[in-house]
């Protein structure tokens, strides 16, 4: 009986754009330069948000969250190659895909203000909030894919996770239920190389979270994260493919956490500067940039002025984040069951009074 | 003797027992950089193979944890939030729960699951609970809740030696507290109480967080005239019931105080216990303070009115004395 081999396969990358923003004409996709300067707006405002949060933070204006910096190609990249209809079930580090899909981010900074209305979107936003429990929700994800599938609706679910949640069984069984069930589903892992202290090798052996992909039947593909083109492009061919009924695909984004884990955390503690260095020539603001000043889409004019547009976006989220009244007490109670237990009533209704006692 | 954190008494209990018995090893999500600092700088002591950072993989950890007992090994395995429990739920509460009955007795099952418990960060509802009360069901597990640096070091070496899986219980308030903790190595037995402040009109019983609120609401009652006994549970299963039975026949008085939620709380299992065994003692009916039954939520201001506070303790024992 001779060993024959079984399968063999391959796990490809795609770049789009190198350090310099020169990009491959027969790889890129065909964006307008509009919605390039869309883009280009949408990561200066996230990172921009990003920094003012963090001001916020360090104030005690806002509470402990997760920085996006370093990771706006990946997340907006992939959030600007969703169609109307489908579905966003992020996890925790994706501020600039809640700007895309057009939720009001002041939510997103109404959540981490420890506000549960930071998890009201709009009726029909078909966004889910933010989600810290790390690697639950992607199994939310299958759900609504398939529950798409069985109502016809030609629309994709992206989900989106760290490097470390792939550790998590939920990751497996998500996988494996997408591709049995070929429920419409994009799984975008943004691989930053870190969880909290712990680096990439010591999450997974393999060299890659895309050949992940493999052993469950479906494709995956690594994409330079830091590429907001590449980016761009593998997911939208991802969701399409899901929306054709061919079945979900894993995308790992290669990218860095070029911040702390949180705000509680101090990174330097644990990781080589060397390696934040690295990344930092990688930046994938400043590399869009320079391709769009190839382009003679960007000069400095239109920097500042995109900047301008930010900080005064930044500012009207801020007011609004903070003008939101606090909610009242009577909330933690009125939104737990669909009608109030008779048990839960008289709880509440002591609370209350021992709260007006105390005024 | 010095005066060190409650996360510095965990730490130094750790390291006396690893260095002391080297089958007993630290495992956990972030354990070598220390998440709440805990087990920081151990992995510098014991090195990486005494000192594993896992995945992130709570069923794992707690499977695998039972795993390492299987083999004579006699692990510590944190879980970063208490909240994460239910993530390892089956491995916690079917699997090593049983082990000891399964075989017999003849595999011991010497597991300590470390874990971060409670508000006060506002943190929100998966990361803020206090669970505790879901693991007094399943059999063979035992659990510790210390207040204080002092109790929390002879309580985890004892956790650490004992046969059976042991939910050791922090909250993430206590850790930066400092406490007075001897320099000579002690222990402090499992299933002892500790009666933290005499009294005889009404007992509170309480745990981890809620004794230091206890012992204040008590003062202020004292200005007021009522005489209240402290008892710090120490240790929710097995529970001190001679220490408690005492005091409610001194007394015929008790109040349950516990930040976890009331329905089928610590509090409801310790009311029953005492009308069982001390109905004839009581004056007045068990008084539970605790939380409403709905998730913990994640503002600030909110989050202290979900909380027991020292006012809703006292409104309590006014209940209790009425
Ligand atoms: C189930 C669960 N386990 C552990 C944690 C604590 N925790 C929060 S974020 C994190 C690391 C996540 O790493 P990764 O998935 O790579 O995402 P990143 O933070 O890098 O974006 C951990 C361990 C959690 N929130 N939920
Ligand atoms: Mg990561």
């Amino acid at each position: 009986m001779p060993v024959t081999n079984l399968m063999t396969f391959n796990v490809s990358r795609m770049e789009v754009m190198d350090l310099d923003g020169n990009v491959d004409a027969g790889l890129m996709p065909d964006l307008s330069p509009e919605q390039v300067a869309e883009l280009y707006g949408i990561m200066v405002l996230t990172r921009r948000l990003d920094e003012r949060m963090l001001k916020l933070q360090r104030q005690g204006r806002l509470g402990t969250f997760a920085r996006v910096l370093g990771q706006e190609a990946a997340h907006i990249g992939a959030a600007y190659a969703m169609r109307e209809g489908d579905w966003l079930v992020p996890a925790f580090r994706e501020t600039g895909s809640f700007i895309v899909r057009g939720i009001p981010v002041e939510r997103v900074l109404q959540y981490w203000g420890g506000d549960e209305w930071g998890q009201h979107f709009p009726e029909g936003s078909r966004v889910l909030p933010v989600s810290v429990p790390v690697g639950t929700h992607m199994l939310h994800a299958v759900g609504i894919g398939w529950a798409m599938k069985q109502d016809r609706e030609r629309v994709a679910v992206l989900t989106v996770f760290g490097d470390g949640a792939t550790s998590e069984g939920d990751f497996h069984e998500a996988m494996n239920f997408a591709a049995v069930f070929q429920a419409p589903a994009v799984f975008l892992c943004q691989n930053n190389h870190w969880a909290i202290s712990v680096p990439y090798g010591r999450q997974t052996a393999a060299a890659s979270i895309a050949q992940k992909a493999i052993a469950y039947g479906m494709p995956g593909i690594q994409v330079d994260g830091n590429d907001v083109f590449a980016v761009y492009r593998v997911v939208r061919d991802a969701l399409d493919r899901a929306r054709n009924g061919e079945g979900p695909t894993l995308v790992e984004a290669h990218t860095y956490r070029m911040a702390d884990h949180t705000t509680s955390d101090d990174a330097r503690k644990y990781r080589p500067p060397e390696e934040t260095a690295y990344w930092q020539e990688r930046d994938p603001l400043e590399r869009l940039a320079r391709y769009m000043r190839r382009k003679g889409l960007l000069d400095e004019a239109r920097e500042a002025e995109t900047l301008a547009r930010a900080e005064a976006e930044v500012d009207r989220v801020v007011a609004a984040y903070e003008a939101f009244p606090a909610p009242p007490p009577d909330d933690l109670f009125a939104h737990l069951y669909a009608e109030m237990t008779p048990a839960l009533r008289a709880q509440r209704d002591a609370l209350l009074a021992a709260l007006g006692e105390g005024e | 003797m010095a005066e060190i954190p409650f996360t510095a008494a965990l730490n130094r209990a750790m390291a006396e027992e690893m260095k002391q018995d080297e089958r007993v090893v630290v495992l956990g999500e972030d354990v070598r950089a220390g998440f709440f600092g805990a087990t920081s700088g151990l992995v510098d002591i014991f090195g990486p193979e005494r000192v594993l950072n896992t995945p992130i993989w709570e069923s794992g950890i707690a499977g695998m944890a039972l795993g390492l007992a299987v083999t004579g090994l006699r692990p510590v395995a944190e879980l970063m939030f208490a909240d994460f429990f239910y993530l390892a739920a089956d491995e916690i509460a079917n699997q090593m729960a049983s082990w000891h009955y399964v075989t017999g007795g003849q595999t011991p099952v010497p597991i300590v699951v470390r874990t971060a418990a409670g508000g006060g960060f506002a943190i929100g509802y998966n990361h803020s609970q206090c669970t505790e009360a879901s693991f007094l069901n399943p059999p063979g597990l035992k659990i510790v809740a210390p207040s204080t640096a002092h109790d929390a070091y002879g309580l985890l070496k004892s956790a650490i030696r004992d046969d059976n899986p042991v939910l050791f219980i922090e909250h993430k308030l206590l850790y930066g507290v400092p406490g007075e903790v001897p320099d000579e190595e002690y222990l402090i037995p499992l299933g002892e109480a500790a009666v933290r402040r005499e009294g005889k009109d009404v007992t509170v019983l309480a745990w981890s967080t809620m004794v230091g609120k206890a012992l204040q609401a008590s003062e202020e009652l004292e200005k007021q005239g009522v005489s209240v006994e402290v008892i710090d549970a120490r240790t929710l299963v097995p529970l001190d019931e001679a220490t408690l039975l005492a005091s409610v026949a001194k007394t015929g008085r008790l109040v349950t105080v516990e930040e976890g939620r009331k329905r089928g709380g610590v509090g409801a299992e310790i009311a029953a216990t005492v009308m069982e065994k001390a109905f004839g003692s009581l004056k007045a009916p068990v008084v539970r303070v605790a939380a409403p039954n709905i998730p913990v939520p994640s503002g600030p201001a909110a989050e202290a009115m979900h909380v027991p506070s020292v006012p809703s303790i006292i409104g309590g024992v006014r209940t209790a004395l009425a």
